[in-house]
Order: structure tokens, then sequence, then C-alpha cells
């Protein structure tokens, strides 16, 4: 009898993808605005995990406290944003869902906004205030966005919640446009995050995204075989035995909150959760199973190199990250949509 | 075993399905006939919980709208009209996924009925040498029998079908009402489906349900079902006349 499809990816994708993460992470470590040789990065990497001694001068100082937590973080967001987008992807059996053609980016990005234009924070936790404001707007977004779509709709159906998205996201995009025009002296603070940053990441940071990844993530990933129903209809996976309604709202829920602390942590960040999907399952297939794992590692690189290059193509000038994915993922979109186009 | 009662179902102000009751023995095969639009497919998804409706339908006595999709999944399999097909799934993961509602836990591995189910499954609608062929290069009548496999995977007592022949050339739909015939034979399963060519429901159907603007306008034994007076009220012809004169040539 022959062997039931293995569904996880095999050991040497496994591998592969881990010395990708690898490689990647050291290569952002080692270049910046000041090059650390390889070898002084492993040793002050090797002697912060208690083997061998710390090397002199400022390259730990650089290493632990600048660059290592702004590239754990930029991991860990590439990551998510990847993740969210798959999830609705194959929740919403469209290719061009995602947290932002939902609403829910753009719920997030308003109530980061108004945090950062009213002063709002909490004491003892840096950005705190952002950082709550953006998840409870995208928590709210959801709610509005279903609640509007079941009013309309009363099976739920995903064109109605991804036509609600779009014009939601609109509407918040103008309300963030008010803000900004009505923050006085903020508005500088305000555009630059708009444009996505994730300069001053602290470890603060990355434990923040760590959590929210594992609490958020983890259900996500662990309904990779519903994702895989739906992408063949809700109808068909109702018929199969999927808790249609109550999945829904699992990963919907899920992957708002996940996309508000990315946002709160790393401003507006485009087209990550739209194009990494999409390319991940051209080498991976449809089957979440093997897609959303996959789409985690290429967002986490992706994200890797497209800081690297705001940061570096213009020494001592750093492009913001949002504004790199926007420039890369906009042409790679419009040639995946030409080809999917010329496939047809 | 499966009952509809008064079953009702209204979509935007109109009636498409009207106070229609049925009941589902084992050993039979219900046929649903009528002209287009005459509610068929809706009161089929009406009773797969597809489509929102009032009146009860129960299986073996228990209301179907208290039971988890996972325990009604195991007794009734569908098999619907149209599928979206948004990604370029195997045929073998399309037919895995029937296997969903017998899968214990989040972690569990698959076990090994599923793995026969599977094989069995494709063999039985000839798909085994298709099972690595995506979505996107299959054939009309491929993809039917691929989701006729995954139904067969996920083992139900009873079947639902709307349109089953649908984009079949006359060998498959030989050869698939000819399945589920034989399917049928094992005691405590019955079937239940949505049938326009009326040839196919008097060969195969052992009861008929003829349909005309939402209402029952009759059922019972296929040939009372189906009676010429029935035909001629629903359809506005002589159809046992237009068969014949079909099969002149012949």
């Amino acid at each position: 009898m022959r062997k039931f499809p293995k569904v996880p990816l095999k050991g040497t994708a496994w591998a592969v993808s881990a010395l990708a993460v690898l490689a990647a992470l050291l290569l952002c470590i080692c270049v910046g605005s000041v090059n650390i040789p390889l070898l002084d990065t492993l040793q002050t990497l090797g002697a912060a995990l208690g083997m061998g001694e710390m090397p002199q001068g400022a390259v730990p100082a650089i290493i632990l406290s600048v660059r290592l937590p702004r590239v754990l973080c930029v991991m860990l967001v590439g990551a998510a944003l990847a993740l969210c987008g798959a999830v609705m992807q194959g929740l919403l059996r469209n290719p061009l869902a995602d947290g932002s053609t939902l609403g829910v980016s753009s719920g997030a990005s308003l109530g980061a906004a108004l945090a950062l234009a009213f002063g709002l924070t909490i004491p003892g936790i840096p950005m705190g205030g952002t950082m709550l404001m953006a998840m409870v707007f995208a928590f709210l977004s959801l709610v509005l966005i279903l609640s509007l779509a079941y009013v309309l709709d009363k099976s739920l159906s995903t064109q109605s919640i991804i036509l609600i998205g779009v014009v939601f996201s609109m509407f918040c995009t103008s309300l963030l446009s008010l803000v900004m025009t009505f923050s006085g002296e903020k508005v500088r603070n305000i555009t630059f995050w708009t444009m996505g940053s994730l300069a001053g990441s602290t470890m603060n940071h990355v434990l923040t995204m760590l959590l929210s990844l594992i609490v958020c993530g983890v259900p996500m990933l662990l309904c990779a075989r519903e994702l895989n129903a739906f992408a063949i209809g809700e109808e068909n996976a109702r018929n199969i035995g999927v808790n249609v309604r109550s999945i829904k709202l699992l990963l919907m829920a899920a992957s708002s909150a996940l996309i508000g602390v990315c946002v709160s942590v790393g401003g507006s960040i485009g087209f990550v959760g739209l194009i990494i999907p999409h390319i991940t399952r051209m080498v991976s297939g449809p089957n979440h199973q093997k897609l959303l794992p996959a789409a985690m590692v290429s967002g986490g690189v992706f994200l890797l190199l497209a800081d690297l290059i705001g940061r570096t193509i213009l020494r001592p000038l750093e492009i913001p990250i949002g504004v790199v994915t926007s420039l890369i993922g906009a042409v790679v979109f419009v040639v995946i949509f030409y080809r999917m186009r010329k496939g047809r | 075993m499966l009952q509809g009662k008064e079953i009702t179902v209204r979509y935007q102000g109109c009636t498409v399905v009207d106070e229609v009751s049925f009941e589902l023995h084992q050993h039979q095969w219900l046929m649903l006939c009528g002209p287009n639009g005459a509610g068929k497919s809706t009161l089929l998804r009406a009773v797969t919980q597809g489509a929102p409706y009032t009146g009860l339908v129960t299986l073996d006595g228990r209301n179907v709208r208290k039971m988890k999709p996972a325990a009604l999944a195991k007794n009734i399999g569908v098999m619907l009209q149209h599928h979206d097909m948004s990604y370029d799934f195997t045929v073998e993961e399309v037919v895995a996924m029937g296997r969903y509602a017998h899968r214990q836990g989040l972690f569990s591995a698959p076990a090994p009925e599923d793995e026969e189910q599977i094989e069995s499954a494709m063999a039985l609608t000839g798909l085994l040498p298709h099972r690595r062929q995506r979505l996107s290069t299959l054939s009309g009548g491929e993809r039917q029998r691929m989701f006729l496999a995954q139904v067969l995977a996920q083992q139900p007592r009873i079947l639902l079908l709307d349109e089953p022949a649908n984009h079949l050339d006359l060998g498959y739909q030989q050869q698939l009402f000819d399945l589920i015939a034989c399917w049928l034979e094992t005691p405590g399963r019955a079937v239940m489906s949505v049938v326009h060519d009326l040839s196919l429901a008097r060969k195969y159907g052992t009861h008929g349900l003829l349909m005309h603007q939402g209402k029952i306008v009759s059922r019972g034994a296929m040939s009372d079902a189906l009676a010429p007076e029935h035909l001629q009220a629903v359809y506005g012809m002589d159809v046992p006349a237009w068969m014949r004169s079909l099969l002149e040539g012949w």
C-alpha cells in the first residue's frame, strides 16, 4: 500500500529554510552603516549565549543593542504578516485578500496614529499606547466589517467581507489623513510611522512579536486542514465537517490581532502579506499544511532583505522598510498578476 | 433515516421551496426531478444546511441543526454541482479532505484507515492514474469524479448528490450511476439526488419527488411520481412520447 502523502515540509526543505533564515539573519547583522566581520559577529553572539569571551570595542554593543533586536523583530514581523496574508487568502479563497484589502491594517493604523497624535502611553511599556490602540482598532475593524457583512449577507460570504473591507479601508485612510491634518507638530512622527519602520526595535518588541506569534500564529497553523477545505468552497468545507462559522471567526480574530501588533511595532508595511503567500504557493503548492510554515519563512527572509536594502542602499540615509516593500512588492505583484492572466 | 418536514426556503421575499416534506429510508434512491427553477437544488442545500430554511430536517429522529458539522459529515456526504477552485490542489489532496471528520484531535496523524479509504475512493472512481494531477488540468468529468471520490472517502450512510451526471459523458454517466447503485446495496445506506435526465431517474431511482415552482407535484414510487399526467403538468408536454421519439432513430 502506498504511503499517505507527507503533509509537513520534508527534512531537506526544513534544513534549507533554516539555513536561509540563518544566512539572512547573519547577513543583516553584519552589514549596515558599519560593516562587522562575520567572525566578530559569531564571537559576539556566542559570548552572549555563554560560549567564549566577548570581543572588545563597540562591536558587541552595536550587535546586541541595535542590530540583533532589529533583525529579530524584522524577521518576526515578516513571518507574521506573511502568515496572516496566507491565512486570509485561503480563508477568503481570494489571492488578493490581505490585512490591507480586508481593512484590518487600515483600522490598526488609524488606532496607532490616534495614539501617536494624542500622545497616549502606558506607563512602563514603551509604545504600549500605540500597540494597544492598534490592536483594539484592528479588533474593532474586524467586528465592524463582519457586522456590516452580516447585515448585508447573513451567510458572511467572502465577497461581502472583501467588498466591505475595501470600502472600510478607504474610510480609515481618510480618517488617518484627517488625524494627521490636526496633529500639529506630531504629523512628522505619524507620517514616518505610516511609511513603516522597524528602526529602533528593542528586545521588548521582539518579545512582544514572539508572544503574539505564539498566541495568534499557532492557532492559525493548527487550522491548516480547515483552510484547505475553505479553499474548495465554504459549502464543501461544511459538508466535509468543518465548523465553518467558528473557524472563520477564530482565524479572522487571530489574524487581525496579529496584524494589529505588527502595525504597532513596525507601522504600515505593505505587500508582504499579499505577495509572499503568492510566491510561496508557486513553490510549496496550495496545501496550507506546507504553505503556512513556508510563507512564514519566506516572509521573514523577504523582510530581512528589504530592511537591509532600506538601510544600506542610500547609506547613511535610511529608507523606511514600508517604502522598500511597496516598491519591490508593487513590481512583483504586477509580474505575478500578468503571469496569472497570461496563464489563463 | 432522513426526514424533511415542511421545509421552506425564501430568497429576497421570493419562496423558492414551499413547505416540502420528504422521507428517505435505507436502500432508497430518491430522485428529485423537475424543470429548471423548481427548487430541487435549493431543497438539497437546505437539507445540507447550506441554505437558510424554516421547517425541520431530522436524521434518525435528531434535528440536524443541533448536530455538530463533523457528526453530520460522518452520516451525510454531499456532492455539489459547483465548487470553488481558487487554488490548484492535486486530486489526492482534494479526495483526502473527505477524511476531515474522521481525524481525531489537532495533532493526530492520518490513520491507516484514512489511507485505505482514500485509495479505495480513488480506485472506485478511476482516479488512481490522476492522483498527482492538479485541478486546473482536469476535465469537467474528472473533477466531478474527484468530488464523488471525496464524498465516498467520507464514508457516509447517506449520499446527497446535486446533478451528479453534470459534465460526464455517457460512459462515465453509466459508470457513475452503476457505482452509486452498487454502493447503495450495502445495508443502512440511502441516496437522494437531483437529476435532470428523467431516463436516468427512471432507471436508477427507487422513489421520486417531482417539483414545480418550489412545490411538490407528486411523490412516491418512481412510476407514480413520474406518471405521464404529472410530467405533462410540470413540463407542459407529453414527456414519454418525446422520450420515445428520441429513441426511434436508434
